[in-house]
């Protein structure tokens, strides 16, 4: 009888131990999948360090395109830059979020529902400059905004909508019915069970969606440069909300610009090889401005994803 | 609630008033990105120059997309590598929009090779059409079907993308026919990624703007082009181009502008400053400047009115700019 | 006591009060709240119809010159012809050549990024620590907010001279290294929202799969997983979506080239591609080459649309509740 116990017990440990060496062989995978992203990021950041570090003076950051390589610097392009990102976050955000509720919230199941959602994840695969396309006949021409800072900003907004949506939806999803069937119990509306309970809880989520979101915004260059970008332009636009109220406040957003992709983009095609250590320089800054964006939301996110507990 | 309508009272009052700040004083390009360098160096002076009291703004949209704002009364100037053409002309017809066009630049297209290969130390343009012609996909594959005297070796194209202006020149030039070419060769828009094609392959040749040579002579050797059989291989710089014995590769670079514009002082001087001061900044991006009486000529046209394109809605390879400068212009 | 029921048809009995003033006073605050709780949802209905007029726009421009470039090019051709050659002077306009690019390039970019992204994903929620994975998961996303044209370059002038160590006959401009860099760049949209979605399944799930003696490779497996898994397939469908529609890196890196193969270690095209260099490019807007970038984005929407119609319809068979 105990032989048979013992032998069973030997099959249990064996088969744990096997599963236990499973668990270790995952965490490796684990991690070795992880390196994969993170060597590929130390390798563009070495690459580009090595070339543009030497560019990134202050003269850099403060001066103007110019065709002399040496005194060619990003000024107009990353103020256009953090203007557009801001009219793109300005209109993208609120919009997809709504968006985003109702589909979750308040949408019946019906066939117009099924329709906004399977267009939401055809949008996402729309290549970027057919939104550029679209933006030059409908905001350019036909609303007559002009080649500006607003319809960049609208343009890029339509272009990463889905994500946000997508991602806000998917973190209204995970919050549990409980918390909702509480807040009806206590006799609250719909729009104060979403204002309450629901967007506190998933502004986490929320915040991983808007960060991929605006991520991808910055960089893009095929849209932009559609609606009208400029590649030179030796001046800035009007201090955002200083002009002459009401009118003058808003004047920025006509003003025509540029955007930092859009510098490296011309700066890589010139023969002149100076231009390609601007261009290394500028990448780095850019992608130092995409960290900037990204490490706020992410702060924000960590610390409100603390208090959650479910 | 209360400062949300108020914003948006603001909002309206600024759409409203739109035409009226940001506009001013403003000079407005767009265009080919083979002329951008000239615009920009042209561009940046002149606004020094008038210690920023006139802007100039500069996109590149492609000739096609300059073309296309430039005939909707958007931008003031177009650049263009390439002359306007038929439908072009009908839009800005249609639009009312009258134009001056103005050569500012050559660009010599090079033919480039491996400075480490020994045998091609020049080449016919019919020996460049046995290579580079329709005929030739997957068939010309190696260097002695073109050159008997030539090595049995691979050959490796690299040139331009086949919606650049570059690229019509070239097979206009070469083959006779333009956007006539074999489809399997080496694309590529940025000229950069052409010239490191060619460096790292010995049997490679390709074809882009002079100052993608001039600016990477150490890796490249400059190929001489016999235009026709009898004549001497004559090698691409600012002097073959100017006396026009480099043929056929030689081709114009303009501006257009826009007529109405010209009425605004602003356009004015900056397209007489780009005339005056366009020599010397085409040299220092490496495209050939006009001779100086073209420029002076130029501006005479224009002071005389002679609206409209001397090419009729076609291009041409071979011109020279005598003949540019002396025919007949039609809108 | 008379009962209403407000507008999520949950029982409201108002309070013993004094009087039919009071009560007529509570009547009207709860017609403000129905007025103020319909105008907040036609607001949000506004919100979420912004990406229906936004297909609906695109639909348009891409239409309205299709329309006029299949009066020249028959349709038949147009998918069946095996050239792309639509700016030669001889023009073959053959959709499949552009297809096999786009199609090419996406499975490789998949081929790495689902199974890194979701390996990553299941570490991160079930094997990670809390320190771990507050550094690990902004990191991974950093990576989706490179520019794309500097992931171009670095394919081109990086990746592919790192390739050809190992393959030496590998051209300057190939599919295997903007799809491998591509893949990469997608890796983020797959392991973060993957991720948000396993975070989201309620820790008594896994506690009882423990309770019995599972591994956390298990539990991850055969529990996690598959009560996530409709937010792993939304996070799929965004990498998948991602894949298809992306530019720059496939312009600069992959050749321009139409070549009409799956052969990701040759130079090809992509719909995409091309229709950034046309756009961009010197052709005269309104002629015939220009007009075929409308009608291969269109092709481009047909194909994603009839994709995500699958996707939708097997999401919705396979969605867990709990």
């Amino acid at each position: 009888m105990s032989a048979v116990l013992s032998q069973r017990r030997e099959l249990l440990r064996s088969i744990i131990r096997r599963h236990k060496r499973w668990d270790a062989v995952f965490g490796v995978l684990g991690l070795l999948a992880m390196m994969v992203g993170v060597l590929t990021l130390a390798a563009l950041f070495v690459n580009m360090a090595l070339d543009g570090i030497p560019r990134l003076t202050g003269d850099f950051f403060t001066s103007f395109p110019s065709r002399r390589a040496g005194q060619a610097g990003i000024l107009s392009a990353w103020v256009g830059s953090v203007l557009v990102m801001m009219v793109t976050a300005l209109f993208a955000v609120p919009v997809g979020i709504a968006g985003a509720v109702y589909l979750e919230e308040y949408a019946k199941k019906n066939w117009f529902t099924d329709i906004i959602e399977i267009n939401i994840s055809n949008l996402a695969g729309v290549p970027s400059i057919v939104y550029g396309l679209l933006a030059l006949g409908l905001f350019v021409y036909a609303f007559g905004l002009g080649q500006s800072i607003l319809t960049a900003g609208l343009t890029l907004g339509l272009l990463i909508l889905p994500i946000v949506i997508v991602t806000t939806r998917e973190s209204l999803r995970a919050i549990p019915q409980h918390v909702r069937e509480g807040a009806y119990a206590c006799g609250a509306t719909q729009w104060q069970v979403v204002q309450d309970h629901l967007l506190p809880y998933g502004t986490p989520g929320i915040l991983t969606g808007v960060i991929i979101a605006l991520s991808r915004a910055i960089g893009e260059t095929a849209p932009i440069i559609t609606i009208g970008a400029l590649t030179f332009i030796a001046f800035l636009p009007p201090v955002p909300f200083a002009g002459d109220p009401p009118a003058g406040m808003f004047d920025w957003l006509f003003s025509p610009f540029t955007v930092m992709p859009i510098q490296i983009f011309n700066w890589t095609s010139r023969p002149d090889a100076a231009f390609q250590a601007n261009a290394a320089a500028a990448s780095f800054v850019l992608v130092f401005m995409t960290l900037g964006m990204n490490a706020v939301a992410i702060w924000l996110r960590y610390r409100l994803r603390k208090n959650i507990k479910w | 609630m209360r400062t949300i309508r108020i914003e948006l009272a603001a909002l309206a009052v600024a759409l409203g008033t739109l035409g009226a700040a940001a506009q001013a004083q403003v000079v407005k390009i767009d265009g080919s990105s083979t002329v951008y360098p000239v615009t920009e160096g042209v561009a940046e002076d002149f606004q020094k120059a008038k210690k920023g009291a006139v802007k100039v703004t500069v996109g590149i949209s492609g000739t096609g997309g300059g073309f296309k704002k430039f005939c909707r009364g958007e931008t003031d100037i177009s650049n263009a590598s390439r002359p306007i053409l038929q439908k072009e002309m009908e839009d800005c017809k249609a639009a009312g929009i009258e134009y001056f066009e103005l050569p500012v630049a050559f660009d010599a297209l090079t033919v480039v090779a491996n400075p480490k290969n020994a045998f091609i130390k020049q080449m016919t343009v019919e020996e460049l059409k046995k290579v580079w012609e329709p005929a030739a996909q997957g068939k010309i594959t190696k260097w002695n079907q073109v050159n008997p005297a030539w090595p049995d070796a691979p050959i490796k194209l690299f040139g331009a993308g086949s919606d650049s202006g570059t690229f019509d020149y070239f097979t206009e030039a070469v083959v006779g026919k333009a956007k006539s070419s074999r489809g399997d060769y080496t694309a590529s828009e940025d000229d950069n990624v052409l010239v490191q094609g060619v460096a790292q392959d010995v049997n490679a040749i390709g074809y882009f703007g002079y100052a993608y040579y001039a600016e990477n002579k150490s890796k490249l050797r400059a190929v001489p082009i016999v235009e026709k059989a009898g004549k001497p291989a004559v090698s691409p710089d600012e002097k073959t181009v100017l006396d026009g014995s480099y043929q056929p590769l030689s081709r114009p670079i303009f501006i257009y502008v826009n007529a109405k514009s010209l009425a605004k002082p602003e356009v004015k001087e900056f397209v007489e400053y780009y005339m005056k001061e366009g020599a010397r900044l085409a040299k220092e991006v490496k495209y050939v400047p006009l001779p100086a009486s073209a420029y002076k000529t130029a501006l005479e046209h224009m002071a005389k009115g002679k609206k409209g394109t001397v090419f009729g809605g076609v291009a041409e390879v071979g011109v020279t700019i005598e003949s540019l400068l002396s025919r007949e212009a039609r809108l | 006591m008379t009962s209403t029921t407000t507008t999520t048809g949950v029982a409201v009995t108002p309070q013993p009060s004094g009087g039919a003033s009071k009560l007529a006073e509570y009547a009207q605050l709860k017609l403000q709240r129905k007025r103020r709780e319909r105008l907040i949802e036609g607001v949000l209905l506004l919100a979420a119809c912004v990406s229906v007029f936004t297909t609906l726009g695109i639909v348009y421009i891409l239409l309205k010159e299709s329309v006029l470039f299949f009066s020249h090019v028959p349709l038949w051709s147009f998918l069946t012809d095996t050239q792309w050659t639509p700016l030669f002077d001889d023009a073959h306009f053959g959709i499949a050549v552009l297809l096999a690019g786009t199609v090419s390039s996406s499975l490789v970019a998949l081929v790495i990024a689902i199974p890194l992204g979701t390996i990553i994903a299941i570490y991160l929620s079930e094997f990670a620590g809390h320190k771990t994975r507050e550094t690990m998961k902004p990191l991974l996303e950093l990576l989706s907010g490179v520019p794309t044209i500097i992931y171009g370059y670095f394919a081109l002038l990086f990746v592919t001279p790192m390739l050809q160590k190992i393959y030496p006959d590998l051209p300057g401009f190939n599919v295997l290294a903007a799809g491998i860099v591509m893949g990469i760049m997608i890796i983020p949209y797959v392991s973060s929202l993957a991720e948000d979605a396993m975070r989201a399944v309620p820790m008594s799930l896994r506690e009882g799969s423990y309770a019995m003696g599972a591994t956390r490779f298990q539990t991850a497996v055969k529990v996690v997983v598959p009560a996530a898994l409709s937010g792993i397939a939304a996070a799929y469908i965004l990498g998948i979506s991602r894949a298809v529609g992306e530019t720059m890196i496939l312009a600069v890196a992959a050749g321009m080239q139409p070549n009409l193969t799956l052969n990701p270690l040759e130079p090809a095209a992509t719909i995409t591609s091309y229709i950034v260099q046309v756009a961009l490019g010197d052709l005269p807007h309104g002629s015939i080459g220009y007009q075929t970038i409308f009608a291969a984005g269109l092709m481009l929407m047909v194909l994603t649309l009839l994709f995500n119609l699958v996707g939708y319809w097997m999401r919705r068979r396979f969605r867990e509740a709990y």
